[in-house]
């Protein structure tokens, strides 16, 4: 197992530039999750990695060892695609032992090792079997399999959860969880999925058209999103956004949006007047006739020990997320009161996060 | 892969395949009279494949494989009678008409001459058709749209309009009824059909394949070994086909550049010529004969076949 170094990587297609200067570090054992809408650059820079593409500058190192333009055969890495990609007119044992093979391993040592990874996998009972019959779930297991057989010193998934049911995918979820906290192995893991982010990763990167827009544990990236698009795109439903204008002063407290003042967390830095956003998770909105901040039911949304609550104000639609109990009824004038201390800042035109008291502790554990 | 429902969301009604079923016996019959007849005329003695009006019952005889595959002098029917007691059916069934095998005759080292060349061939133009219909597939060919065109437009005149040329060029480089020319010239007409052929199956393979057996610690080549060859022999088979049935069926170039020791079976069975005549039973044996070899090499490769024909009419 290793750590993965990630620095100034870029890569062009002609004019297009799908990656930009990415820097990241994967530590040894980490589950690392790269998230984006398709086409933000997630697969290039994986199969960076992994060698299946050259990158037009920057480097990657491997384990402390530059491997930025070696062939992916000499990297010693494993990798799943989406497809899975077993050998069909290979059996199972054969599609395991396929990466063992190349290393001319003798046959009676392959069978062994074959066996103890079927095992771990859960997949021992179908080792005779032709990969076509076999269901989602099961296909997945061997292509992890072929993965984990060879001990490499990382695993690259690409969206390796894609193709299945839901009702596969949360199983696999959990599965895939479960085995990294067994082999502890490095793992780069690419998705669209937020949910399958969060409840795997370590660490998250956050990209969007090529860039990284934050990199961070889920929980960073998800009380304290680095920029508007971060915190739109994590969240289900996502970040709500108030408008506010007027520039804000080092030490500031207080914003007014809307005629009314919102305690915030203390700002950090000078911002010229500019336009400007509060950014407001659902769940951390409550109903308060007292509150200056004043919006009509719109429409309700049940689920069961929530409900999302679309409430139309001045500004447009906020969605809040209450106990389902509340009752409300369409049209109903309410009142919205924000917790203060979990709200957000952002500068409207670069997207980009204010620092405030909320990132305080962030920054602290990053430097210090 | 689902294969079902593809065309039609019902299953095909009772009358429409009592209609399909007609049409095709009716084709069928239409196509495989001629070949009937065929068989059957290798099977007359001469005076019977004459015959009018035609005999469709007649005492079959194997005359016309004996005369296929010797030559026969006439004598006099005093030295037939001092010879010995007749070696074999053969012998017997010419000595009645007051001849004698005088030895074999050229069809068998035609034969193999047709088999080495289109066999032959048909290699040469699969090996060279995967090859480049895998690079074409898998890598950025500078100008691959152009140069994929120029391939495919060698087909747009028949192979003979370059006849002349090929003749001449043929003399000079002394490759005129040799084997290796008959296999180069039929190698150069089917290649263009082997690499769109392939291409279209070769891009039907994901490239994932490759990607994770290169991963997994294989060369290119050897990921192409392991994993795309096992999966494009549906196309390589289909494509085998196609080559071999031009290349064993190909006459005019065949006429035209082999007279001797590299002429092949079609340019040979016209020229079976017996007493008086056309050898007819002969050459119908000749015929039926030359019709084994790529009967065979189809019923082997038969779901191939089809699913080469039909391939790209069905998605995964």
């Amino acid at each position: 197992m290793a750590e993965i170094r990630v620095q100034n990587l870029r890569k062009a297609f002609g004019d297009f530039v799908a990656v930009q200067d990415s820097n990241f570090v994967v530590e040894d054992g980490e589950f690392f999750v790269m998230l984006g809408p398709s086409g933000c650059g997630k697969t290039t820079t994986l199969r960076m990695i992994a060698g299946l593409e050259l990158p037009t500058g920057g480097k990657i190192l491997l384990g402390g060892e530059d491997v930025t333009m070696r062939r992916a055969r000499e990297r010693d890495i494993a990798f799943v695609f989406q497809l899975f990609a077993l050998y069909p007119h290979m059996n199972v044992r054969k599609n395991i032992g396929f990466p063992l093979l190349a290393q001319g391993m003798p046959s009676a040592e392959i069978r062994q090792r074959v066996e103890e990874t079927a095992k771990l996998l859960r997949i021992d009972h179908l080792l005779n079997k032709s990969v076509s019959g076999l269901a989602g779930g099961d296909r997945q297991r061997v292509a992890l399999g072929r993965a984990i057989v060879r001990r490499p010193k990382c695993f690259l998934m690409d969206e390796p959860l894609g193709t299945l049911d839901t009702e596969f995918r949360d199983l696999m979820v959990h599965e895939l969880r479960e085995l990294h906290s067994r082999i502890h192995a490095t793992t780069v893991y690419v998705t669209h999925d937020q949910m399958e982010a969060m409840s795997m990763a370590d660490k998250i990167a956050v990209m969007n058209h090529g860039i990284i827009e934050q990199f961070g544990t889920p929980r960073e990236i998800y009380d304290r999103p680095a920029t508007m698009y971060v915190a739109e795109f994590i969240g289900s439903p996502p970040m709500n956004f108030l408008r506010f204008g007027g520039g804000l002063a080092k030490g500031a407290k207080e914003i007014l949006v809307q005629g009314a003042k919102v305690t915030v967390p203390e700002v950090r830095e000078d911002i010229a007047p500019a336009d400007m956003a509060l950014g407001i998770r659902p769940e951390h909105i409550r109903f308060d006739d007292a509150s200056k901040l004043r919006g009509a039911i719109y429409g309700t949304e049940y689920l069961g020990t929530t409900q999302i609550v679309a409430v139309e104000t001045a500004d447009g639609i906020i969605k809040a997320r209450v106990p389902a109990e509340i009752r409300l009824n369409s049209g109903e004038p309410v009142g919205l009161s924000l917790s203060s201390a979990r709200l957000s800042l952002f500068e409207k035109g670069s997207g980009r996060a204010v620092k405030t008291a909320m990132y305080d502790k962030a920054a602290e554990a990053r430097h210090g | 892969m689902s294969l079902t429902s593809a065309h039609s969301v019902v299953a095909p009604s009772a009358n429409s395949k009592l209609v399909a079923g007609t049409i095709i016996v009716a084709y069928a019959l239409i196509s495989i009279v001629p070949l009937l007849w065929i068989f059957a005329t290798s099977f007359k003695t001469p005076p019977d494949s004459i015959a009018y009006p035609p005999k469709i019952v007649f005492q079959p005889s194997i005359e016309g494989y004996c005369n296929l595959f010797t030559t026969r002098t006439r004598q006099t029917p005093e030295y037939i009678n001092s010879l010995g007691p007749a070696t074999g059916f053969c012998d017997e069934t010419v000595r009645k008409r007051n001849m004698v095998i005088a030895g074999p005759s050229n069809f068998l080292p035609r034969f193999v001459n047709s088999l080495i060349i289109a066999f032959g061939s048909t290699f040469c133009a699969v090996f060279l058709g995967t090859l480049s219909a895998y690079g074409f597939s898998r890598f950025k060919v500078p100008l691959a749209d152009d140069l994929l065109f120029f391939i495919l437009s060698t087909r747009f005149m028949p192979p003979i309009a370059v006849a002349i040329p090929i003749y001449l060029m043929y003399r000079e480089l002394g490759l005129s009824d040799t084997a290796l020319g008959m296999i180069l010239l039929y190698t150069a007409v089917n290649v263009s059909l082997a690499v769109w052929l392939l291409k279209g199956f070769i891009d039907e393979i994901p490239r994932e394949y490759e990607e994770a057996a290169m991963i997994d610690g294989y060369t290119r080549l050897q990921a192409f070994w392991r994993t795309v060859l096992p999966q494009a022999t549906t196309g390589i088979a289909a494509t085998a086909i196609f080559c071999l049935i031009f290349a064993w069926n190909e006459y005019a170039f065949a006429a035209l550049l082999t007279s001797g020791s590299a002429q092949t079976a079609p340019p040979f069975i016209p020229t079976i010529i017996g007493e008086g005549g056309q050898d007819w039973p002969a050459v119908a044996a000749g015929t039926t004969i030359f019709l084994v070899p790529i009967l065979v090499f189809t019923i082997l490769l038969r779901k191939q076949l089809l699913r080469g024909i039909t391939f790209g009419a069905v998605r995964k």
